[in-house]
């Protein structure tokens, strides 16, 4: 026992001693917490719409100004020719082009219709798809104020129409901050503590260090054990900051409780730092070994739901997900955030993590001594 | 007391260590003298039980490297050959951290490191790593030798040292050895074989062989000159192409080289002169451990 106290104090004196380590400590998260729930948003907006208005009419004039209102368009031109507009979306000057026909008011009087052409551009899917049913969306709400205008009201009292009121559950203002920022810290934790420890060991085989340990009686489950917690300390510290920063900046604290939280992340940080071991004990020097981990550190990234929904992924990628742990951290860390779910709602999932973190630092533990 | 019975060890198609024998007595300098890649660190690091052989074993004072490692790294020291202590740690730090994962303190053996640790402990809030060469060395026998260990294993520890510390280091040693430390030391420095008591000249994973310096050097029979000329180089070649000359170094700013018994040094000279050279120089000498070993090398 004695003796990993003073192999884990030899790493808290070199951490300390590092130029950098401490300060991204403490600095990381709060950088990390400050620009990245700004900067990485999925929301489209200030959609640059170019409108060729063939009517000139008053009518015209009305649905411009209702678009023009709406925060999800910059309009950028009007015109007259569609073959302008259509110049405008190849040098990037609009992304979307609404054409109004020449007989748009008078359509509407006689014909009770009127056609409107939406042509968007498409290299974005998701802002073509999504500016396009923004239009839409507005262009449905000017066709109905027309028909209030135009029609007495019993006429319209009596068709039948179906009016739909939608409540956004756990995320009522669908504000996109409130679903990334539990996955942004899981990232911070996931890098900080799958990253160091793994390159922390490997340093000790370049610098020669480990063969001097190797033959002392340090036991080699002791000199794992000594790397690993001062990190899952510094993990559970990132933590907490971010979650402090959470609550000041973004007022954002978890519906469920921290124990279920901090619980999960005790576990979920065995299952990381396993994984940083193992590609440790696999490698002989830094750059094999930062290779390596940037390559896992990226999958489990990307293959987590942490930014696209797992179920708008391929089958096999499905499968990647699913024997991912960030997976399951990523969606305790959601549930209790946005859901207020409780340690037995969180079962499955933990359950999945605890399974990892057994059978990741059963294999670093095993592949160690091989190589030892 | 080291016994080692046919050590057998290979990476791949490399043959390190080719069954090797021999025994080191206790309290007894052992030196082992070769080249770079003759097998001697792959000896060291399986004797330290960091290692594992292909076949063969090794007891050291009755304990097996292979299966009682666990007992033998605690009566071993073992000095890598390269500085391998934590650079970012202090001198006292490093010598702390090791005594205290050997479960002792420096106070306990400090007597045994005294000499040598007091040479660096001037400099002991420094960074291990802001030492000079020579200290490195000194620290890291401090750290190798605080737990006060049986035998002592050195990998090259004086591989660029500078003369003054190396000569100290060597004192260091024989003090050691009158503590009853058994001590196994590899080199590469010909001129430190004459400070072991038992040498053994190692080559491709073999001991060529293995005995006192003097007696190896007294089993040289061949006829030693040494040469020396206003052309060395030039007259490197000329040696080598007389008949009578069986083989010609250059060591240092002499050429050293063995003839046959009846080509005498008046011959010799003549011969030289003829070929130009002004100022010729010719000696009989004493051989030395390197020539044992050169004439070891070319005639197996």
């Amino acid at each position: 026992m004695s003796q990993l106290k003073y192999l884990i104090e030899k790493e808290f004196k070199q951490i300390k001693r590092n130029s950098i380590i401490p300060k991204m400590i403490i600095g990381y998260p709060i950088l990390v917490m400050l620009i990245f729930p700004w900067a990485i948003n999925f929301e489209v907006k200030n959609i640059k719409i170019h409108i060729v208005d063939n009517a000139k009419s008053v009518y015209s004039q009305r649905l411009i100004n209702k678009i023009d209102a709406s925060s999800y368009f910059i309009l950028t031109n009007i015109s007259t020719n569609y073959k302008t507009a259509l110049d405008d979306i190849e040098k990037e000057k609009s992304d979307i082009i609404l054409e109004i026909p020449a007989s748009f008011d008078k359509d509407m009087v006689k014909e009770k219709r009127a056609d409107l052409m939406i042509s968007a551009n498409a290299v974005n899917s998701t802002q073509g798809l999504l500016g396009n049913n923004y239009l839409m969306q507005i262009i449905n709400d000017f066709s109905q104020e027309l028909r209030t205008e135009i029609y007495p009201v019993s006429v319209l009292s009596n068709t039948p129409h179906i009016e739909v009121v939608t409540d956004y559950r756990y995320n009522k203002k669908l504000d996109y901050k409130t679903f990334m920022i539990p996955a942004f810290i899981v990232l911070m934790v996931t890098l900080v503590c799958g990253i160091l420890p793994s390159l922390n060991i490997v340093i000790e085989k370049e610098t020669g260090t480990i063969q001097q340990i190797n033959a002392t009686p340090v036991s080699k489950f002791n000199f794992i054990l000594a790397k690993l917690i001062p990190y899952w300390i510094i993990g559970l510290i990132i933590l907490t900051i971010s979650f402090f920063i959470a609550w000041i900046i973004y007022g954002l604290l978890p519906s469920g409780s921290f124990t279920t939280i901090y619980i999960s992340a005790i576990i979920f940080l065995l299952a990381v730092t396993g994984l940083g071991i193992i590609i440790s004990n696999y490698s002989e020097t830094l750059q094999q070994s930062m290779f390596l981990v940037m390559f896992f550190i990226l999958i489990i990234i990307l293959l987590s739901g942490m930014f696209t929904p797992i179920s708008a992924m391929p089958e096999w990628a499905q499968i990647i997900a699913h024997i991912n742990p960030l997976t399951y951290f990523i969606e305790i860390m959601r549930l209790v955030y946005l859901k207020g779910s409780s340690l037995p709602d969180v079962f499955k999932p933990l359950t999945w993590l605890i399974g990892f973190a057994v059978f990741l630092n059963s294999w670093a533990v095993v592949s160690y001594r091989k190589r030892g | 007391m080291i016994l080692v019975k046919n050590l057998h060890k290979t990476y791949g198609k490399v043959t390190a260590l080719n069954n090797l024998s021999f025994t080191v007595n206790d309290g007894e300098i052992f030196g082992v003298i070769g080249p770079d890649g003759s097998g001697k660190t792959s000896l060291f690091r399986i004797l330290a039980s960091v290692l594992l052989p292909n076949s063969g074993s090794a007891e050291m004072n009755g304990l097996s490297v292979s299966k009682d490692f666990k007992k033998i790294r605690n009566i071993i020291g073992y000095m890598p050959g390269r500085f391998s202590l934590y650079q970012d740690l202090s001198v006292e730090e490093n010598l702390k951290f090791f005594a205290t994962i050997f479960s002792t303190t420096i106070e306990e053996n400090y007597h045994l490191i005294k000499d040598i640790y007091q040479q660096i402990e001037p400099f002991k809030k420094r960074r291990a790593g802001a030492l000079s060469g020579g200290m490195k060395q000194k620290l890291a026998l401090s750290c190798a030798l605080i737990h006060k260990p049986e035998v002592l294993i050195l990998d090259e520890p004086t591989t660029g040292v500078d003369p003054v510390s190396r000569k100290e280091f060597w004192d260091m040693l024989k003090r050691l050895k009158s503590e009853g430390i058994t001590i196994l030391v590899s080199t590469a420095y010909m001129d430190e074989a004459g400070l072991c008591d038992r040498i053994a000249l190692m080559r491709e994973g073999n001991f060529i062989a293995t005995d006192t310096p003097q007696n190896i050097i007294n089993s040289y029979n061949e006829t030693l000159l040494a040469v020396q000329t206003e052309n060395m180089s030039a007259s490197l070649s000329d040696l080598r192409n007389h008949p009578k000359v069986k083989t010609c170094f250059a060591f240092g700013n002499q050429h050293h080289i063995t003839v046959h018994a009846d080509l005498s040094i008046s011959d010799l000279q003549h011969y030289l002169n003829e070929k130009g050279y002004s100022t010729v120089e010719i000696k009989a000498i004493e051989p030395t451990v390197e020539d044992c070993f050169m004439a070891l090398t070319n005639n197996p």
